[in-house]
């Protein structure tokens, strides 16, 4: 069995596979790039880059998009 | 008659009403609503992308950001900090740089917080946005916006959400007055007639929300405000009347039989 590790997704503790890459978060949860901007531990992510981005332990990922407001 | 631009940040709009998005029963009416209201800016929040339900339907899929500008906002930010993070991240969304500034101070009155707003006005301006700020109807306070760089000043008609519509118009008029920077009244309008008063004050748009979303006829009222929009704009260019204490009858008084 794969070791996991545990991050949090938009405020929501996840357990993921160890050798997870940002990318493969964002297509797991079905998240339309273009739409979306992405927070590692508060620091802004270039969407061009996160294929190559790995997770780490207890790290903090924020994916936000617009919604109605005023 | 002249032509009668509206321009922020070097953009010509054709619509001098902002609507918000929020508050709607649903993204269809919402959508329906704008078109209706013939807005071509209309504001938006940044929240969570809900993971757990991955059906739910995206703002983008009813309102073409290609076609109507988009003007991120920072609602329910109480402090710089969270504005700018807000703000980076919007940016990020898809390169929008024309931004609404909002940092509340308290959440009872929603009072926009001035020190912080800025503080966020000049660094976000540094950062190279361009920013639309709300803020409280002071001259002063006005003043030192624009001094900071912001793009322009929108001044609060009464709290956000209250329907209670312009509260102090000597204070909108001196701003009026005092500014060559697009000035557009947001938050506390409650009907059409109010967006007509903004405009008549001198205002140059008007960023409307609750009013047309909570409206029991929210498609009339998208209606209504933008044809009172019109309507107090061409009044305000047209020139009024003087006012007088005593009548002046609008028939000739010779050739009375």
């Amino acid at each position: 069995m794969k070791k996991k590790i545990k991050i949090k997704l938009n405020g929501k503790l996840k357990a993921i596979n160890n050798n997870s890459t940002l990318f493969n978060i964002v297509q797991k949860n079905k998240i339309p790039l273009t739409k979306v901007a992405i927070e590692l531990n508060q620091e802004i992510v270039d969407k061009k880059k996160i294929k190559s981005i790995n997770l780490k332990n207890n790290d903090k990922i924020e994916i936000v998009h617009f919604i109605g407001g005023g | 008659m002249k032509t009668d631009k509206f321009i922020i940040s070097n953009k010509n709009f054709s619509s001098r009403l902002i609507v918000g998005t929020g508050k709607y029963k649903s993204m269809q009416e919402c959508a329906k609503a704008i078109k209706l209201s013939g807005a071509e800016i209309v504001t938006v929040a940044v929240r969570r992308v809900n993971i757990t339900d991955k059906k739910r339907p995206l703002l983008m899929d009813y309102i073409d950001p290609k076609k109507i500008t988009y003007l991120p906002n920072t609602a329910g930010c109480f402090n710089s900090k969270e504005a700018l993070r807000t703000l980076r991240l919007a940016r990020e969304i898809g390169g929008w740089k024309l931004v609404k500034l909002e940092v509340l101070g308290d959440k009872k009155n929603l009072f926009p917080e001035m020190i912080e707003t800025l503080k966020s006005t000049e660094i976000l301006t540094k950062e190279g946005f361009k920013v639309m700020v709300y803020c409280n109807d002071d001259p002063l306070m006005a003043k030192r916006l624009e001094n900071a760089g912001a793009c322009a000043i929108m001044p609060l008609a009464a709290p956000i959400g209250s329907g209670l519509g312009i509260i102090n118009d000597i204070n909108i008029k001196i701003i009026r007055k005092q500014t060559k920077l697009p000035l557009i009244i947001d938050a506390g309008l409650g009907q059409a007639s109010d967006a007509a008063i903004a405009m008549e004050l001198g205002c140059d748009g008007v960023l409307v929300n609750t009013a047309i979303a909570k409206a029991k006829k929210p498609f009339q009222m998208a209606l209504a405000f933008k044809n009172a929009v019109i309507a107090g704009r061409q009044s305000y260019l047209s020139g009024r009347i003087k006012k007088t204490l005593y009548g002046n009858p609008s028939s000739p008084k010779s050739g009375i039989i």
